[in-house]
């Protein structure tokens, strides 16, 4: 067992005074950051690279490590309790989290998201220091074939959020992934859907429409059905997660950990297509199915611990390999050169001491979370109680500047309105805004993959069968889609 | 009342900030931590350092579509102004003329070429392919059969792979170039089959022909690379050479004399062991020019990327 001499080596480096002090900071900064929408990891850590000029590589990268961690912790936060995700990964959090506050379990949803990343941080950060160069072979395996596939599997999440009507759904599904194509064609480097407008190029912004579309059109509805007279105080239930909680909690953490970390290691992974899948996964595996949509704790702890796990795996190919396959990840990386570092195999022998310091901060990191955010609960739904116009009233200026402090552009604040309308006369006909935001994430994802199979393979479609892994994700795919619904006909039909 | 108190209060505060805008602003028109972000800030750092230029400096970042989404805001609100000044590159050249941009870069002030870095082209370690000849045949031979990696389509690693083409004789339109979402995909693609070849700046790849994973067949610099042995585009008989530049440009319609000061400031900084420092520790090489040598210089790649692309099929 040499890595458990090095770790215990490292734990010697973490558990200096000042080490601890940048990873408290780095744990604290993040779960703000997280908190805010808008503002990630990615951003916070490249706005920091100039102070590191004046601290060593090992307290940066600690406390780097901390505002890492420390926004997936934090991104949950708003999800729950005001049904604003900052970032993608925390979007299925708050289809169940929100329900769970708003029946006063607020307390419940934010302790299983805050023992949940404990739990997956703490496994996926334990596989991070025994098994990574194994994993990290995971990213030359997948090819593009293979991504497609499991982006056609996430897409079966869709199936679950449909709400009541199929076609309602699939409407919404195409908005999404409509806006998807908007901005630059990746293979051709044109424009599409722009319209001559510079700030298309891009794209439209998924924190922009994400933010819009669950607090802002929220907002709007709320508004417009409020009646001060009948406004009944939401009776919050301080109590934490009581046994039951934690009996329904413990196998959506560790299935959640399973399937995030192998995909954050993944160049084309990423933490949303885990979050969704692990999402799917607990419904279809609930002995509670007709409490999702209303408040299902698996559907908090499931994607929250799927998030944490894959940003943990993240670390995997950027400290094995070098190779950084997320936006943070490449800032992390850049924060490395600027020290004259370069990640890689040869990294954990010439700088032991900050390859082992880092991963054993990543263990006292996330107890250091735990312990900020679980007494941070009490307060946070105590938000709850404050009388609904001046609540929705700071979080529509809340949401609005974490998307100005993002950007600094009045074209995004005009996307904001425009579709925080949209999203508000979706919610008064009906119509799910999850599947949008599927249609937004997946949809270009997705393009991407099956356009660069097929022009590899110069046009050939039996390229997109031809590994094992596309094989089995197709599979799982059509059984998860197809077969329930042919059981529904046949059932019918008898 | 209160509205119009505050809006007031907000005309005030506004003029304030602008008056204070007397330093110098400067537009990076890429996302914060790249490589446009770090030349800016870095050069400005080292300036200040050396006591070449110790006012403030206000940085904006507005990342997207090779910088020209940056640009056209930084044209918008900066031209004519005295000391506003944007970082670009290569990139931006290509970027303009696909988007149809407005911008037109021979109305801007030429100050600095700062940085360049040159590109590589590699395939699997385990490929049967050992020399850049062999990969030209490959592609003489049948282009489609040989995708090739890179960064964005009209980028400088997909002009370099149709400059590349160009001078073989293979028509640049045939030519199966898939753009990759990073550097990191380019290199697993070539590794798991699904790319034959990728192109890449010197860094991305460097480590991993180190770790036995590809090998890189040719440079696209004049000369070879200490450290790097590997043959030039140039030496296997192709006569292509190309680099992924970074460079200041000052705001259209700067005034003459402003622009004599920043280009004497960045001739400073060019000497300076500050800004010496800086490139090695960032793994950056020299390709300084400043003046209306470097106007001439963005003129030439200017035609030279228009041509690519329309041969590529890219702008008509």
């Amino acid at each position: 067992m040499e890595s458990l001499e090095y770790l215990m080596h490292g734990f010697g480096v973490a558990l200096q005074p000042m080490n601890l002090l940048w990873a408290f900071i780095g744990s604290a900064l993040g779960t703000a950051i997280g908190v805010l929408p808008g503002i990630g990891p990615a951003l916070t850590i490249a706005l920091l690279l100039p102070v590191t000029v004046s601290i060593g590589p090992t307290s940066a990268f600690i406390m780097f490590a901390g505002v890492f961690y420390g926004a997936m912790y934090g991104g949950s936060t708003t999800s729950i309790l005001i049904n604003t995700p900052g970032e993608a990964g925390s979007m299925m959090t708050a289809l169940e989290g929100n329900r769970m506050a708003r029946r006063g379990r607020g307390a419940a949803a934010l302790a299983t998201a805050a023992i949940g990343s404990f739990v997956a941080g703490t496994l996926a950060t334990f596989a991070l220091t025994f098994v990574a160069p194994f994993v990290a072979e995971l990213a030359f395996v997948f090819k593009p074939a293979d991504y497609f596939a499991l982006i056609v599997l996430a897409f079966c999440s869709v199936a679950v959020v449909m709400g009541n009507s199929r076609t309602r759904g699939l409407i919404s599904l195409f908005l999404g992934l409509g806006m998807g194509v908007i901005g630059i064609d990746n293979m051709t480097g044109q424009p599409r859907l722009t319209f001559g407008q510079a700030e298309l190029l891009n794209g439209v912004e998924l924190t922009v429409v994400l933010v819009s579309l669950f607090a802002i059109g929220e907002i709007l509805f709320v508004v417009s059905r409020y009646d001060p007279g009948k406004e009944a105080p939401l009776v919050v239930s301080g109590k934490w997660m009581t046994k039951q909680d934690f009996s329904r909690s413990w196998r959506p953490w560790l299935r959640g950990t399973a399937i995030g970390f192998p995909m954050g290691t993944l160049p084309g992974g990423g933490s949303e297509i885990p979050t969704m899948l692990s999402y799917t996964l607990e419904r279809k595996l609930s002995k509670h199915p007709e409490e999702f949509g209303h408040g299902a704790i698996e559907g908090v702890a499931g994607p929250e611990a799927a998030n944490n796990a894959a940003a943990a795996g993240v670390l995997v190919p950027l400290l094995t390999l070098g190779l950084p396959t997320s936006a943070t990840a490449a800032v992390l990386l850049a924060a490395f050169q600027n020290y004259g570092l370069q990640p890689g195999p040869n990294l954990f022998t010439s700088n032991a001491d900050l390859v082992w310091g880092l991963i054993a901060s990543l263990y006292i990191g996330n107890i250091m979370l735990l312990v900020l955010n679980l007494p941070l609960i009490g307060m946070w739904v105590k938000l709850l109680s404050v009388p609904k116009p001046q609540l929705y009233a700071g979080i529509l200026i809340f949401a609005l500047i974490g998307i100005w402090g993002v950007s600094g552009s009045e074209f995004d604040l005009m996307v904001m309105v425009l579709v925080g309308v949209a999203g508000y006369v979706m919610r008064v006909y009906d119509f799910p805004i999850a599947p949008v935001l599927i249609g937004l994430i997946l949809g270009p994802m997705a393009e991407y993959q099956l356009r660069t199979a097929l022009t590899a393979a110069q046009g050939n479609p039996a390229t997109l069968i031809e590994t094992p892994i596309s094989i089995t994700f197709l599979t799982v795919a059509a059984l998860v889609f197809i077969v329930p619904m042919l059981v529904k006909r046949l059932r019918q039909r008898g | 009342m209160f509205l119009k108190t505050f809006l007031t209060a907000g005309t005030v505060v506004a003029s304030i900030g602008t008056m204070a805008a007397a330093d110098v602003s400067v537009m990076l028109p890429a996302n914060p931590g790249g490589g446009w972000d770090g030349t800016g800030r870095q050069a400005f750092a080292a300036m200040n350092e050396a006591g070449i230029y110790t006012e403030g400096v206000n940085f904006t970042n507005t990342g997207g579509a090779g910088g020209t989404i940056g640009l056209a805001e930084f044209q918008n609100s900066q031209s004519d102004k005295p000391d506003a000044l944007a970082v670009f590159g290569a990139i931006t050249v290509g970027s303009i003329m696909l988007n149809s941009s407005p911008i037109d870069l021979s109305t801007y002030t030429p100050i600095a070429r700062l940085t360049a870095e040159h590109l590589v082209i590699a395939v699997d370690a385990k490929s049967e392919i050992q020399t850049l000849q062999e990969l030209v045949d490959a592609m003489k031979a049948d282009p489609g059969a040989v995708p090739v990696g890179g960064g964005s389509a009209g980028g400088v690693d997909h002009i370099a792979l149709a400059l590349l083409a160009q001078s073989a004789g293979v028509p640049v339109a045939d030519v199966n170039y898939i753009p990759q979402a990073s550097g990191a995909e380019t290199v697993t693609g070539i590794v798991n089959g699904t790319l034959k070849a990728g192109i890449s700046g010197i860094s991305e790849f460097q480590q991993f022909q180190d770790q036995g994973r590809i090998r890189i067949l040719g440079l696209t610099a004049a000369e070879r690379r200490p450290g790097l042995d590997v043959p030039t585009f140039k030496e296997a008989g192709y006569d292509v050479e190309i680099a992924n530049w970074r460079g200041i440009l000052g705001a259209p319609g700067m005034p003459a004399e402003n622009a004599a000061e920043w280009i004497a400031r960045f001739d400073q900084l060019n000497e300076s062991e500050q800004w010496k420092k800086v490139l090695e520790t960032q793994g950056w090489d020299a390709f300084y020019l400043s003046g209306p040598p470097f106007g001439e210089f963005i003129a030439a790649e200017n035609t030279r990327i228009g041509t690519v692309l329309k041969d590529a099929g890219l702008v008509q």
